[in-house]
C-alpha cells in the first residue's frame, strides 16, 4: 500500500493529531505505571485484550471500532484481574503471573484470528491490524474520542493528585493515612487499561506497551519533579506521534505504529545519555573529572611531604623521585603547572608558595577525616 | 465507650501469609505514655505485629483496639515510621514534599496542602535536623537522612501513637542519638511510641517498657522489671545471653 497516495491531506492531519494526542495520553498514564513498576502490566494487558477483540467479532459478526475496543477493554480487565488474584493467591511471582497470563491470552487471541479467517461469511480484512496497528484507519471521531479520553483523566488526575502521589511513593503508609487505596490502585490500573485500548488500533496489541513506557522513562531522565515528568512525558509522547506519522508517510511502505515506537525509542536513547544529571555521558564525564582532580591532589600531597623534609618549602626535586608514586603521570605535572602550584625546571621540579598551602591545607583536612 | 487507660490492646491475634503463622495468638496490652521496644530475632513477627495494629496486614483472628476502637476510626491517632527500604528513594520528589504527605490524613481526600502544611513540614523538618535539605532530591541524601525525613513525617501528623519499624537500622550513631532524643522528648510530651528495636545492648538505655516477640508473645513489660536472661533466652535461644551479660 503506497501511504503517499493514500491518504489526502485532511487524514493526514486526522492521523498526525491522533497519534499526537494518543502519545501525549500514553505518556501522562504511562508515567504512572512506570513509577508503580507496573511496566510489564501494561504489555500483559495489551496482549491480554486481542481476544476480547476477536470474541467482540464471533459473537456480532459486524466489524465496529468501538465494539471492538470495548472487547479489548474487558479482557484486558480480565487478564489483569487473574493476574492479581495469581500473585495474591499463589506462590508465584508478579513477573511469572504476568508472562503466563501475556502469553495465554495473547495464545488464544491468534487462535481466534485464524479460526475466524477461515469463517466463511467473514469480512476477515482488518482484524489482523490490531497485532501492529493501523494508523490510517484513525478517523476524526477517533481524534474526538481520545481527546475527551484524555481530558477526563486529566481531571482524575488532578482532583486525585496528592493521594496518587503518595500511593505511588509509599503505598502502606498512604493505607495507614486512612485513605482507600485499593480504590486508587483500581484508578491507577483503569489509567492504564484506558491508555491501551486507545492505543490498540493505531499502535497495536504487540507494540503498545512501549507507547506506554518509552515516553514516561525518558521524562524520569530530565527531572526530579512528578509534575514535570508527567507533563514531559505527554510532551515526548506527542512528538513521538507526530514525528512518526511524518516520517511514514514521506516514506513509502513504512506502517506507522512501529515507526512511532521507534521514535519514542530514540527519545529514551537520547534521554539516557544526554540529560545532564542523570545521563550517562555528563556522568562518566563527572567521574573522570572527579578522577583526575582526585591524581593532581594525590600527587600535590605527596610532593608536599618531600618539600617539607626541607627548610625551604620551594627547593628543587628530581622528577624522577615522583615516578614510583602511582597515578603521577606527566599530565599531572604539566596541570599542576598551569594551575601555578607547582614550577618545572629541566628535570626537577619545586612546590610554589600557593601549592604548598594548598597541599598544607589539603593534608590537614584529610588527617583530621580519619581520626 | 469511655477511654481505657491503655493505647492499644491486642486480643489472640494471629497472622499467616503463607501455612505458618507469622505472629499466634498475641495478647498485648500497651499502657499509654510508654517508650517501647519490640525485640525478637529474625521473622519474629516485629514488622507484621506493626502491621497489623495498622491494619497493613489483615489478621486471620483476633483483634486490636486503639484507645478502645478499632484502628480504622482512630487513623488520625496513630503516626507510622515505616522501614527505610519499603521505599524507592528514586522517586521523582523532594525531602519537604514527603514530609508534606503527614499531613495528607487530616487533609483528607481531593483537598490539597496548604501554607499551614508547608510551615508545618518546615517546623518538622528543623526539628530533625534536616531543614537545610528541604529541597534536596530524596535519592541525594543519605541512609540517615532518609529515615530523618520518614521520623519527620511522623512527627507533622501530630499523633498519640507513634509505630516505628526499625528507624535506627543503618543510621550512625550521631543519627541514633537525635532520633533517641527526639523520641524521649515525644514520651515526655505523653505519646506512647513502639518501636522495632535490634540492638538488645542500647535497650535498657533507651526504653522504658518492652516486649519480647518470637511469633508467639513471650513477655512484655517494664524493662527494668523484665528485661532480663530469662526472657532473652526464651525468645533468642541459649547463646545470646553471653551476647548481653558480657
Amino acid at each position: 500500500m503506497e501511504l503517499t497516495d493514500f491518504f489526502t491531506n485532511y487524514t493526514l492531519r486526522t492521523i498526525t493529531l491522533g497519534t499526537a494526542v494518543l502519545g501525549a495520553i500514553c505518556g501522562m498514564l504511562g508515567s504512572f505505571a512506570v513509577l508503580r513498576k507496573q511496566s510489564l502490566l501494561g504489555d500483559a494487558i495489551s496482549h491480554a485484550s486481542l481476544p476480547g477483540i476477536a470474541i467482540a467479532f464471533i459473537i456480532t459478526g459486524v466489524k465496529n471500532e468501538h465494539l471492538f475496543l470495548v472487547g479489548a477493554l474487558i479482557s484486558g480487565l480480565i487478564g489483569t484481574f487473574w493476574i492479581k488474584s495469581i500473585v495474591k493467591r499463589t506462590r508465584l511471582k508478579n513477573d511469572t503471573a504476568l508472562g503466563l497470563i501475556l502469553s495465554l491470552f495473547f495464545g488464544l487471541g491468534m487462535l481466534l484470528l485464524t479460526f475466524i479467517q477461515k469463517m466463511p461469511n467473514a469480512n476477515q480484512a482488518g482484524l489482523d491490524k490490531y497485532l501492529f496497528g493501523q494508523a490510517a484507519t484513525l478517523v476524526e471521531e477517533d481524534v474526538w474520542v481520545m481527546a475527551a479520553v484524555t481530558g477526563v483523566s486529566l481531571i482524575v488526575l488532578l482532583l486525585f493528585w496528592k493521594e496518587l502521589k503518595l500511593l505511588l511513593f509509599d503505598p502502606d503508609y498512604t493505607k495507614t493515612l486512612g485513605f482507600n487505596t485499593r480504590f486508587l490502585d483500581i484508578l491507577i490500573t483503569s489509567f492504564i487499561v484506558v491508555a491501551i485500548v486507545l492505543g490498540l488500533q493505531t499502535v497495536g496489541v504487540v507494540l503498545m506497551s512501549a507507547m506506554l513506557l518509552a515516553p514516561a522513562a525518558a521524562a524520569r531522565q530530565w527531572t526530579n519533579n512528578l509534575g514535570v515528568m508527567i507533563v514531559l512525558a505527554s510532551i515526548f509522547g506527542a512528538f513521538s506521534g507526530v514525528f512518526g506519522t511524518a516520517i511514514s508517510a514521506s516514506q513509502d511502505n513504512l506502517s506507522t505504529g512501529p515507526v512511532i515506537v521507534l521514535v519514542a525509542a530514540a527519545f529514551v536513547l537520547l534521554s539516557f545519555i544526554f540529560s545532564p544529571r542523570r545521563g550517562l555521558l555528563f556522568r562518566e564525564l563527572r567521574f573522570r573529572k572527579n578522577r583526575r582532580e582526585l591524581h593532581l591532589k594525590k600527587t600535590l600531597t605527596f610532593m608536599y611531604r618531600i618539600a617539607k623534609e626541607h627548610d625551604n618549602i620551594s627547593h628543587p626535586h628530581a622528577i624522577r623521585i615522583l615516578n614510583n608514586f602511582q597515578g603521577f603521570t606527566r599530565k599531572t605535572l604539566t596541570k599542576l603547572e598551569e594551575q601555578h602550584l607547582i614550577r618545572v625546571e629541566g628535570n626537577q621540579w619545586a612546590l610554589t608558595e600557593k601549592g604548598f598551602q594548598e597541599a598544607e591545607s589539603m593534608y590537614v583536612k584529610m588527617g583530621t577525616d580519619h581520626d | 465507650m469511655r477511654e481505657e487507660p491503655y493505647a492499644i490492646k491486642i486480643d489472640d491475634l494471629t497472622v499467616a501469609y503463607n501455612y505458618k503463622p507469622v505472629l499466634w495468638d498475641i495478647d498485648l496490652v500497651i499502657p499509654e505514655g510508654v517508650l517501647m521496644a519490640i525485640v525478637g530475632p529474625n521473622g519474629a513477627g516485629k514488622s507484621t505485629l506493626i502491621k497489623s495494629i495498622l491494619g497493613i496486614v489483615k489478621p486471620i483472628a483476633g483483634s486490636v483496639q486503639v484507645f478502645g476502637k478499632p484502628y480504622k476510626k482512630q487513623v488520625d491517632k496513630v503516626a507510622y515510621v515505616p522501614q527505610k527500604g519499603s521505599v524507592d528513594w528514586d522517586f521523582p520528589t523532594i525531602a519537604l514534599d514527603v514530609v508534606m504527605m503527614g499531613t495528607y490524613g487530616s487533609l483528607g481526600w481531593i483537598k490539597r496542602p496548604g501554607q499551614k502544611e508547608k510551615k508545618q513540614a518546615l517546623e518538622a523538618l528543623e526539628k530533625v535536623g534536616m531543614l537545610e535539605f528541604r529541597d534536596r532530591q530524596i535519592s541525594q541524601l543519605s541512609g540517615g537522612q532518609q529515615q530523618r525525613i520518614f521520623l519527620a513525617r511522623a512527627l507533622v501528623q501530630n499523633a498519640s501513637i507513634y509505630l516505628m519499624d526499625e528507624p535506627f537500622q543503618g543510621v550512625d550513631a550521631t543519627t541514633e542519638k537525635a532520633i533517641i532524643n527526639i523520641l524521649k522528648e515525644l514520651r515526655k510530651a505523653g505519646k506512647t511510641l513502639i518501636v522495632v528495636h535490634h540492638d538488645l545492648q542500647t535497650v535498657p538505655e533507651y526504653f522504658d517498657w518492652v516486649t519480647f516477640l518470637n511469633v508467639k508473645g513471650i513477655a512484655s513489660g517494664p524493662v527494668k522489671d523484665i528485661f532480663n536472661d530469662d526472657n532473652l533466652t526464651k525468645t533468642y535461644g541459649i547463646n545470646y545471653k553471653v551476647a548481653v551479660n558480657k
